[in-house]
């Protein structure tokens, strides 16, 4: 795997652990964040490579904040947010770099 | 507003990419994309990687690869279970449309061996034309409504057309026409592109490591990884088409799906049917 | 209507390999449907072989065994052109028999 794969991988999971400061979490606080995730879900879309994990985290945000769950809602957002932008980087930098595992 | 420190480290990486300058696709060059050149290289790396195998062989994804899995498969063979989707499928393409038209009025040959031809390039449309996409539109053509192309209906009947062309090595053509080299580029681009939070491209799995197990699967080589479509798998309990394969694929390294029969799914099916040229029909088939 | 079972009884020296491919659904009953109704349990509980009205083969079967089961098995003391017959008997009563010759 080249050095740019691998240390964006590493970035991936070490944000698929990352917890904020613990602060009791707004319900405007979780809309922001929210929105910044759905937004950035969108643009993968876009590119055509969306994550199912990013799903995933945006669905459990939502059931949260349904259940009035602010910190698990903006935790979870942020983490799809975090999850859809590793997903840009990906499309963005697989664009030139798929050309590294073809067979010539 | 609170700090996020860690996401930090993505928003630089974001920039570097930028950097680097991938931005937008670079502009095709046509007289780069010799797909000619591009087969044959892709069957001499995987006939030198396994000298060992038959090269029609290759057809028979992990069977090739696995004497055990060999063993038992031939053993299945002789009462495959692809058996009734198999019959299902000839009994469904004989049966006239409410109109009185068949499946056959909409293909060369009434639609008897003809599947080693697909996909193909539409000039008059410019796309890539499976075979499930074919039968679809004849269906619609012909005033019924379209099948999944995942499974059930369009599974027995792409069953029994491909037996039809069992042992006929697959032909796909390539146009001389920009958008049909486009189309292959755009799939073997897809083909050797990572995706999915796993990170993995078809590549990973069926160019680096066929043979290898991933759990507790050994995996197909690339090469002639489409011949034995449609197929029964035990994991799916029933049939399955091209497209559910590539629908669960992309699920299983986490990247959410296309929808079946889209742009890419179709030109990734060009492409790698394309580089098994010569390679013989072997569907439906069987697998674990 | 067609018959559920396919079966070849292939007789090598004195052992017959028996081979058979049975058309059913075998629901364990634990399964939702696209409406989130349970698949009711549908699988088959019994399955005999028998050669000259003696039983060579019989299977307790479960919900462990998956849909279109194929069983392959051999035995003993057959000659070419007896008669084998093969059958089931599911959970809801159904059943199904198919008698074949040895090859």
């Amino acid at each position: 795997m080249s050095v740019v794969m691998k240390n964006f991988t590493f970035a991936v999971i070490m944000l698929a652990g990352s917890v904020g400061p613990s602060l009791a979490a707004s319900e405007a606080d979780f809309k922001a964040a929210f929105a910044a995730a759905d937004a950035a879900e969108k643009e993968g879309g876009r590119l055509r490579n969306q994550w199912t994990t990013t799903e995933a985290a945006l669905s459990t945000a939502k059931k949260a904040a349904e259940t009035g769950n602010f910190d698990q809602a903006l935790r979870s957002a942020q983490e799809a947010e975090a999850l859809a932008k590793a997903s840009i980087v990906q499309a963005t930098s697989e664009q030139q770099r798929w050309k590294d595992m073809e067979i010539h | 507003m609170r700090t996020r420190p860690t996401l930090s480290i993505l928003t630089a990486a974001l920039a570097l990419c930028a950097l680097i300058g991938a931005s937008s696709p670079a502009a095709l060059a046509i007289d780069a994309v010799d797909p000619a050149a591009d087969a044959k290289a892709f069957r001499d790396f995987f006939v030198k990687k396994f000298p060992q195998v038959k090269f029609e062989d290759f057809v028979n994804g992990p069977y090739s690869m696995n004497e055990d899995m060999r063993k038992q498969w031939k053993d299945k063979e002789q009462f495959p279970p692809y058996e009734f989707a198999l019959e299902a499928g000839k009994e469904m393409f004989s049966k006239p449309f409410k109109n009185g038209k068949h499946y056959a009025d909409c293909f060369e040959n009434g639609g008897i061996g003809v599947r080693q031809t697909y996909p193909t390039f539409d000039e008059k449309e410019g796309q890539v034309i499976t075979l499930e996409l074919a039968l679809n539109r004849c269906r619609e053509v012909n005033g019924e409504q379209p099948y999944s192309y995942v499974k059930d209906e369009m599974a027995q009947l792409t069953a029994y057309m491909a037996f039809t062309s069992r042992g006929k090595p697959f032909d796909i053509k390539i146009p001389n026409d920009p958008r049909a080299l486009e189309a292959y580029e755009n799939g073997k681009r897809y083909f050797y592109t990572r995706r999915g939070q796993l990170n993995f491209s078809c590549a990973s799995c069926h160019v680096q490591n066929p043979g290898e197990r991933i759990r507790a699967e050994v995996l197909a080589p690339a090469f002639g990884i489409l011949n034995a479509m449609p197929i029964y798998r035990s994991e799916w309990s029933g049939m399955g088409t091209t497209s559910r394969r590539f629908t669960t694929c992309n699920s299983q390294i986490r990247g959410v799906p296309l929808e079946p029969q889209s742009l890419e799914y179709r030109d990734l099916e060009y492409y790698l049917s394309y580089v098994s040229n010569g390679l013989p029909i072997s569907g439906p088939g069987a697998r674990p | 209507m067609a018959s559920t079972i396919r079966v070849r009884a292939i007789l090598n020296g004195d052992i017959t390999d028996v081979q058979t491919l049975i058309q059913h659904p075998m629901d364990t009953g634990l399964v939702k449907d696209a409406k989130g109704e349970i698949i009711p349990a549908r699988y088959i509980q019994q399955l005999s072989f028998e050669h000259n009205g003696k039983a060579v083969f019989l299977a307790d079967w479960g919900t462990a065994v998956s849909k279109d089961p194929y069983v392959k098995f051999a035995f003993k003391g057959a000659a070419k052109g007896d008669e084998l017959k093969v059958s089931w008997v599911d959970n809801l009563g159904a059943t199904d028999s198919l008698t074949a010759k040895i090859q």
